[in-house]
């Protein structure tokens, strides 16, 4: 299963994650993207998280095949 | 404006004011991205262009060696009027930003998008049953200045004055510091007047906000609510309305990406990205505070960077087929809104604005083109849109 990670430290606040995949991505209060939940890709999704992640002009998405549970 | 001699060599002599510049300036970016990728001028006493993503990602990252106190160039350098958070470096940044953003993020822009929709059908509504418009006067110019008028609780009819500062602060105060002096004057009595009138009625607006604001439990400074709301007011209309211009222009002269998106209107929020990204409005500078070197080119103390994210979104090593608008791009890393802790605030307002004036357009207006003999202009200076944009419809 994939897993997306923001780095908080990264991120702009550009928010095209959470445009492209609000399953995936959420904003704080201040427009910040953060994983939702633990970052899990659900089955079906995987194409939008490496979509996001290309699209974010910070760098700031990681993408990485977690366990297969 | 002042007389100036033309350039010779775009690598050692740009200048950013030059009508070829203007009127096309992305065959000269791609020339010097492959023969001088950092070029630099003596004119406004020195001013370095990057025009690789990577060196314009270098310097937007690097708040050290180049500061944002200055963020336009110009040929005399005028006091330093702080408008923060855009004028801001570390450590204040951080707070200054924050302040701002919770009006900003996409969730609070939602909320304006109904009375940015009504606005562009209106102005639709202006000139839908004639042979033809000026997209850019008509449409494009009309519809930021209103949204934001709105945001700030101010009449939305007050855009010819509001159109009036702007272009005195960005781009004949680029020459004229006198008349830079005068918008700011101007423009400070007429926020603090309207702050002073919430001090007794605040309202659901950005004006009132910002008058209540603290930061760490105090409130700001005079000069720190005017200064932000000046930004708002020069950074949330031209820019967003050279955007929307733009587009249209590229519409008016592509039919097959028009009669696309008319047929799927579901692919305009990708199109947007695209044409944000091969027309990028926005150009920033810096000011070098600290000598240092950028791959391999040194920038000298007090000399000005123009930071061309337009110019970055044009380089192939970043986008392939970076020179094409391809209305379904779907990895599109742009820099329209900038890079590093400087993100534009207003972007997701921006996006949203484009992609509802784009939609209300297409929706009554699917066909058109550039009207026979029609003479676009462009804008100068620090933000590049169509000004002048003719159309005949049908």
């Amino acid at each position: 299963m994939l897993r997306v990670k923001v780095d908080r430290e990264r991120c702009q606040g550009h928010a095209r994650c959470h445009a492209i995949a609000p399953e995936l991505f959420a904003l704080d209060a201040l427009g910040n993207a953060q994983e939702i939940g633990d970052g899990s890709v659900p089955a079906g999704l995987e194409d939008k998280a490496w979509l996001a992640k290309a699209n974010c002009p910070e760098l700031a998405i990681e993408v990485t095949e977690g366990e297969v549970r | 404006m002042s007389q100036r001699p033309p350039v010779t060599d775009w690598a050692t002599d740009f200048d950013h004011l030059d009508p070829r510049w203007v009127e096309d300036p992305y065959p000269i970016w791609d020339e010097l991205r492959a023969t001088c990728p950092i070029a630099h001028t003596e004119r406004y006493k020195g001013v370095y262009f990057p025009t690789r993503y990577e060196d314009v990602r270098a310097v937007a990252y690097d708040t050290e060696h180049f500061s944002s106190r200055r963020i336009i160039v110009r040929e005399n350098q005028p006091p330093r009027i702080p408008a923060p958070p855009i004028t801001s470096d570390p450590p204040g940044h951080r707070s200054d930003k924050n302040l701002l953003l919770p009006a900003f993020t996409p969730d609070a822009i939602k909320r304006h998008e109904p009375r940015a929709r009504a606005i562009c059908a209106d102005l639709i509504e202006r000139f839908a049953d004639k042979s033809g418009c000026d997209a850019a006067v008509d449409y494009a110019q009309e519809i930021p200045v209103r949204l934001i008028a709105h945001m700030l609780g101010l009449p939305e009819e007050e855009g010819d004055r509001f159109r009036k500062w702007i272009h005195e602060l960005l781009v004949a105060g680029i020459t004229e510091p006198a008349v830079m002096m005068r918008a700011i004057e101007e423009t400070s009595a007429y926020f603090a007047a309207e702050i002073e009138k919430r001090k007794t009625a605040p309202g659901d607006d950005l004006i009132s906000y910002l008058a209540a604001a603290r930061i760490d439990g105090q409130p700001l400074a005079a000069e720190h609510i005017l200064g932000s709301l000046r930004l708002v007011l020069v950074a949330g209309i031209d820019t967003t309305w050279s955007a929307i211009g733009s587009c249209i222009w590229h519409l008016a002269r592509h039919p097959e990406d028009r009669r696309r998106l008319v047929a799927e209107p579901e692919l305009i929020p990708t199109a947007v990205e695209e044409f944000l990204r091969a027309y990028a409005p926005v150009t920033m500078a810096r000011e070098v505070v600290k000598e240092t070197t950028i791959n391999g080119c040194p920038f000298k103390h007090k000399h000005m960077v123009l930071l061309s994210f337009p110019a970055a979104n044009r380089d192939p090593a970043m986008f392939p087929d970076a020179d094409r608008v391809i209305i379904d791009r779907t990895e599109n890393r742009h820099a329209a809104f900038g890079l590093g802790i400087h993100r534009c605030i207003g972007s997701n307002l921006a996006r949203m604005e484009i992609t509802v004036a784009l939609q209300e357009w297409l929706k009554r207006i699917p066909e058109f083109r550039l009207a026979p003999d029609a003479e676009v202009t462009w804008s100068e200076g620090t933000v590049r849109g169509p000004r002048k944009l003719p159309l005949v419809f049908g």
